[in-house]
């Protein structure tokens, strides 16, 4: 049984403007002890396909799917208590900016035995034996001063290891990691990811790695997936994906790395994210797409099996009969790459 | 801290100086001459008005009457009513226990209610009640206190009778004074029904004292609430499994009380500015009806002395706001 189950996950916040659909039809499936890696541009949808699965949608977000379990549990169904008692025991959650994630006015020893007391039901006493145990495992130097210490007290890195023992009290089975490095410095971030890895090897526990930099990706990853606009464009195994990537926008997301670029100027990918008034009636990445057609700008791509994974797009690069495809729908512009 | 402290307590002399300086040049802008006014209808013959402008030194250059007034006041002579004759600090101190248990029933129905109500409003953001409890706050911080007042003693008072119309406690009781407050006092005498006299009293009062205060009260709990329920440690409390009460009330709730402390320690001055209205409406017996007397008569000594009192207590007050501060506030207790 896999420990997180998702098909057809949408999820939709009314405005003024409309009905803005920031996930849309995203499946997975994610085995005990796997490390996903989930990419893509800001707005892609990446960080609320998460929040969703932790019941963390703010009102006035509406959440759908077809399928949406961990453990077996089924969250569509599970009323709000038992869901409370999931997530911050089995399911927990890091973010990107670790000191506003901490409460100014808590020490960081109340916000961190707050939780062993919920979960664990733990008196102060333990609660706090054990909270200085996991303040040592992620790396704090005298952990007990610092349990009387305060966020604001403590610098950046220091808060997110804080975030990531609060995240591992309970010895959750998933572990979501919101772009964990985002706002640290280059040195910093590598300390928290390998402090992140090793966890998740001791502890065996699943670990989604939300990101927007490929780099971090490569360096953990078994699996990747790819979005884009809220929809999964590629998902395969981080191996396959790096050694030969399938979907044009992955291939331009890599092409952008500084690591791969072969000197001269850093690819981009022009233009943004569609939004609310501009979602293309095709393929989401199609005003975007290298490769574009008259036929992908119409008709929408489904995500089908593809190599050793899945992937949206009528012409997958690693098509043999794709040169023949584009120029049968009538291409939009001329191949750059060939 | 200290150095906090320090800074602090050291801007409360220039705004002493501050406050004399109006207390007494302002009263002296309002025309009328105080011995006229002592003296009444009949008048008064020309040279014993002299002699008592003389007495009183209301001949000397104004600068020089306040060089003397400065001086006695820093010596802690506050002067003598020109009324009554007696001490302007002994008139205070056996009436300010009134104006202070109406404002701290006042502050206290205030906050009893505006702190719920905002919480709730911005819990229930955009719901009726949010919209009905800014509507009514709004109507309530922009009603004059003085058509606030006679409305409610009309219709509670008149036309249902279920409060009494004026005063501090019904004629019939006497209570010796033992801390000056009578809800207390009569309790200390085990006068019971006196007891309940004195609430029945104090309930318009403190209504209409109370209901700027509660407005803005409202106000700001809902706004500092809303802006720290959007913020990032909220969302990672949810992420923790904790219950919607104990994020609400405990974590979102420490954080917007910041802002809400602060508009507090404001609203204790216009607490003070509304009591001389309600005390005059309500003829209750308490340093502001005891001011607007003074200014009636032109009696400067009260009216300096008073004023100068009043602004003290205000100073104090907003000086323990701003220390409390530190106490919820790690981050302000933490800076030197």
């Amino acid at each position: 049984m896999a420990l997180v189950e998702i098909e057809n996950l949408s999820v939709e916040f009314p405005t003024q403007g409309g009905i803005m659909r920031a996930v849309d039809g995203v499946s997975l499936k994610l085995e005990e002890g796997e490390v996903l890696g989930v990419v893509g541009e800001s707005g892609s949808g990446k960080s609320v396909t998460m929040l969703a699965l932790m019941g963390l949608i703010p009102f006035p977000g509406r959440v759908r799917a077809d399928k949406l379990t961990f453990n077996g549990r089924d969250l569509l169904t599970i009323s709000e208590k038992e869901r409370r008692k999931l997530t911050g025991k089995d399911v927990a959650m890091i973010f990107q900016e670790p000191t506003t994630s901490l409460n100014p006015s808590f020490t960081v020893g109340f916000q961190l035995t707050e939780t062993l007391r919920l979960h664990e039901g733990m008196d102060r006493k333990a609660a706090e034996r054990r909270a200085i145990e996991l303040l040592s495992q992620v790396g704090i130097p005298s952990p007990e001063s610092r349990l009387s210490a305060y966020p604001h007290q403590l610098s950046g890195g220091m808060n997110q290891r804080v975030m990531i023992a609060m995240a591992i009290a309970c010895n959750p089975k998933l572990l979501i990691a919101d772009e964990p490095t985002t706002a640290l410095d280059v040195t910093i971030q590598a300390q928290i990811l390998d402090l992140l890895m090793n966890l998740q090897k001791e502890r065996k526990m699943g670990l989604v790695m939300i990101t927007h930099n490929m780099g971090v990706v490569a360096d953990t990853a078994q699996r990747v997936m790819v979005m884009y606009a809220g929809q999964i464009m590629e998902e395969r195994s981080a191996a396959d994906l790096f050694a030969s990537p399938q979907h044009p926008y992955t291939a331009a997301l890599l092409a952008a790395l500084p690591e791969r670029s072969e000197g001269g100027r850093l690819a981009t990918i022009p233009g943004v994210v569609p939004g609310l008034y501009d979602r293309p009636k095709g393929c989401l990445f199609s005003p975007r797409c290298a490769y574009a057609t008259e036929h992908s700008r119409n008709v929408r791509p489904e995500l089908r099996p593809w190599a050793s994974g899945h992937i949206r797009c009528h012409y997958p690069l690693g098509d043999p009969n794709r040169n023949a495809a584009i120029h049968h729908d009538h291409p939009l512009k001329t191949e750059a790459a060939s | 801290m200290l150095r906090f402290i320090f800074t602090r307590v050291s801007l409360i002399i220039p705004t002493f100086i501050g406050i004399t300086l109006l207390a007494f040049f302002l009263i002296r802008l309002v025309p009328g001459d105080p011995i006229e006014t002592l003296a009444g209808e009949r008048g008064i013959d020309p040279a014993r008005h002299e002699q008592l402008r003389k007495e009183y030194g209301f001949d000397q250059p104004i600068l020089v009457q306040y060089g003397i007034y400065l001086s006695r006041v820093l010596q802690g002579d506050l002067g003598k009513s020109m009324i009554t004759q007696e001490p302007v600090l002994n008139e205070f101190s056996s009436l300010f226990p009134a104006t202070i248990e109406l404002a701290l029933c006042a502050i206290l129905f205030a906050l009893i209610i505006g702190l719920p109500a905002g919480i709730i409003a911005a819990i229930r953001r955009n719901s009726i009640f949010d919209h009905g409890v800014m509507g009514v706050s709004l109507a309530g911080y922009s009603m004059p206190i003085f058509w606030w007042g006679l409305i409610l003693i009309l219709l509670f008072s008149v036309q249902f009778d279920l409060t009494p119309v004026s005063g501090r406690i019904d004629v019939l009781y006497y209570i010796e004074p033992i801390t000056g407050f009578l809800l207390i006092d009569t309790l200390l005498s085990d006068e019971v029904d006196a007891f309940w006299s004195a609430v029945q009293h104090l309930i318009l009062p403190t209504i209409v004292l109370g209901t700027v205060p509660l407005a803005v009260i409202a106000r700001m709990t809902r706004s500092a609430m809303l802006e720290v329920l959007g913020e990032d440690y909220i969302r990672t409390a949810k992420a923790k499994g904790l219950s919607r009460f104990r994020i609400v009330a405990l974590h979102a709730l420490r954080n917007a009380l910041i802002p809400v402390v602060t508009v507090i320690g404001l609203q204790i001055g216009v607490l003070f500015t509304g009591a001389i209205l309600t005390e005059t409406i309500f003829s209750w017996p308490g340093v502001g009806k005891w001011l607007i007397d003074a200014i009636f008569r032109r009696d400067y000594p009260v009216l300096q002395g008073g004023a100068l009192l009043l602004g003290v207590v205000v100073m104090s007050v907003n000086l323990l706001v701003d220390l409390a501060y530190g106490l919820i506030n790690p981050r302000i207790r933490h800076t030197r």
